[in-house]
């Protein structure tokens, strides 16, 4: 579905991705991990629009710089990891910006299935009785499950999702992160997620990219390339063995 | 509600029967108020051609009221829209419609054709006028120039900052302009504190003129403003053709600038608190406060004018000075009461 070709992200001097290149299918999820400043989010960003790179992203064969941005919102849905409120708008209006790409003529009227999209999509993010809440008095985890709910009413075949869960509780990491499995179930859909969490990469991801100074340090099968000695090279630490301690301080 | 699935909080027709109406009051007792308090009764026989007590109040009314207040009308619902939407596209409720620039370099041609005598052969008072819109247009090409130049998507903070020195180099201009003005400062003043006197059936036409052809795409914009207000890089990821909004705010708000002050100078404050007291208010969906800022800056400034003309008078007080005054201590008090009570 998405493409990546020999992807390259320069800022000013400094080459932050370098030839990278990436092919999303259908039914696919991807987690992009890797440490700080590997280019995880700069990749969410030019498959987003919102990075200029060098290289090629096609969607379905077709290139994204050609791809009017209505439409693009249409079939790609992007979660960014900047949004911070300054205007009191309520929650509701700011999931309503969800179902933007979806008007259609000059009034831009005519988005029948609009209401229940967005029902939905506050239900899913647990933020039904908050819908006159305003954005303003909102704790992190709250706004991060508003821009949530904004993309999944959006409706798209691919969710580019950056640190969904980031501010989240872990009752509620746990419910979107198998939400998104089930959502993926429907025929047509493939998912990336850029994370930190190593072990929820493994477990839901079907799919990984490890990245490393913005290079590509393997890619594929999660199970084959989330390995230990894989993180340990990247990371430059025992990753599976700390993780383990971490563990272990339980049984004390 | 078949038709419209969705709540998008767009001003009700109850509301703006409302807002109408409240504005039609405050023209009618604009007309009539003021050095000279002419009764409602003569304002309407002069209007429709009845006995009037004295026969100067019809000229009153029809050469000197009607196309003023009109005028002070036009020009609160263009400056405070113009606000509106610059506040919501650069997410900065400091912003207004002259934030990038254009309300000072129109003032500044203004000066340059006073202090020069710098007149159009054939209309020798528009001079002026002229020179303010000319300015402004170029102001707009050159602040829209250097941001284009420092990077191709027009960031706001690079606007914001090119607009705010470019406005001090302006005043600065100004400031030598009337240090060789001599006898012409207070024509100079006149454009750089705003004034609605002697204002013509002709200039509120042209300013009605602007107000359809550059508000009504600013109107028309209101979906994507308020996905500007929540954030531009989230505007994107929805579908917001980003740079094309930008581009198209900022051209109708600059050239609507460019037509208010050409008429009445640049009179200040109007532009940046109304749309803020609005959105303290009725909150910042843009669907309901671009028309309810329309409405209530055009209710402001007919007030206004109507303070600068009869609190002193004879004398006349720039209307700038006014709605500075005025638009402060009321901003004060609002901003402070719903500060303490919640947030906005």
């Amino acid at each position: 579905m998405l493409k990546a070709e020999h992807l390259t992200v320069r800022y000013g001097e400094k080459t932050v991705l370098k030839d990278l290149s990436l092919q999303v299918c259908e039914g696919e999820w991807w987690t992009v991990v890797g440490p700080n400043g590997a280019g995880k989010s700069t990749l969410a960003g030019a498959l987003g629009k919102t990075v200029s790179y060098e290289g090629t992203i096609t969607l379905e064969g077709k290139d994204i710089r050609q791809i009017p941005q209505q439409e693009y919102a249409r079939k790609v849905g992007v979660l960014s990891q900047n949004h911070s409120a300054v205007y009191g708008f309520t929650v509701e209006e700011v999931v309503n910006l969800g179902r933007y790409a979806r008007y259609t003529g000059f009034l831009r009227k005519g988005d029948p299935d609009g209401a229940a999209k967005i029902d939905e999509a506050l239900k899913l993010t647990g933020l039904a009785d908050m819908r006159k809440r305003n954005m303003l008095t909102l704790s992190g985890g709250e706004s991060q499950r508003v821009f949530l709910a904004q993309v999944l009413c959006q409706d798209p075949e691919i969710l580019i999702l950056d640190e969904p869960a980031n501010h989240l509780d872990l009752p509620f990491q746990q419910e979107l992160f198998s939400m998104i499995g089930e959502w993926l179930k429907e025929p047509g859909r493939a998912v990336i997620t850029v994370m930190h969490d190593l072990s929820l990469a493994r477990k839901y991801g079907s799919h990984a990219l490890l990245l490393n100074k913005g290079q590509c340090a393997g890619q594929g099968k999660a199970s084959e390339v989330l390995t230990p000695e894989a993180l340990k090279s990247v990371y430059d630490m025992d990753v599976y063995g700390w993780m383990r301690t971490l563990l272990e301080t339980w049984k004390e | 509600m078949k038709n419209s699935p969705q709540k998008e909080g767009g001003l009700g027709f109850g509301p703006a029967v409302l807002w109408t109406g409240l504005a039609l009051v405050t023209f009618v007792a604009c007309v009539s108020l003021g050095s000279v308090n002419i009764s409602l009764r003569d304002v309407w026989n002069s209007v429709f051609g009845g006995e009037v007590s004295r026969e100067t109040y019809r000229s009153i009314i029809w050469w000197t009221r009607l196309p003023r207040v009109l005028c002070a009308g036009l020009m609160g619902a263009a400056l405070s829209l113009c606000g509106a939407a610059m506040q919501g596209l650069l997410r900065n409720p400091l912003a207004d419609g002259s934030t990038l620039g254009v309300s000072s370099g129109a003032a500044l041609g203004a000066a340059l054709s006073i202090v020069l005598g710098i007149t159009i052969p054939g209309l020798e008072t528009a001079g002026p006028a002229a020179m303010a819109m000319l300015f402004a247009f170029g102001s707009l090409l050159l602040i829209l120039a250097l941001a284009w130049g420092i990077d191709r998507s027009f960031a706001t903070h690079n606007i914001i900052l090119i607009g705010v020195v470019f406005t001090m180099l302006v005043s600065a201009l100004l400031s030598i302009l009337i240090t060789f003005s001599g006898e012409k400062l207070r024509s100079i003043t006149y454009w750089t504190m705003g004034s609605l006197s002697g204002k013509s059936y002709e200039q509120a036409g042209v300013l009605l003129g602007g107000l359809i052809l550059f508000g009504t795409p600013l109107f028309l914009q209101s979906r994507e403003l308020n996905a500007f207000a929540v954030g531009e890089e989230n505007a994107l990821h929805v579908g917001v053709p980003v740079r094309r909004v930008k581009l198209t705010v900022m051209i109708c708000a600059s050239a609507l600038i460019g037509i208010c002050v050409s008429i009445g100078g640049s009179i200040a404050f109007v532009g940046l608190i109304i749309p803020h007291m609005v959105r303290l208010a009725a909150g910042p969906n843009h669907r309901k406060l671009l028309p309810l800022s329309a409405f209530a800056g055009a209710i402001f400034l007919m007030l206004a004018d109507l303070a600068a003309r009869s609190l002193l008078s004879p004398l006349e007080l720039p209307i700038g000075v006014v709605t500075s005054l005025i638009g402060a201590v009321v901003f004060i008090v609002i901003f402070y009461r719903s500060r303490k009570g919640g947030v906005r």
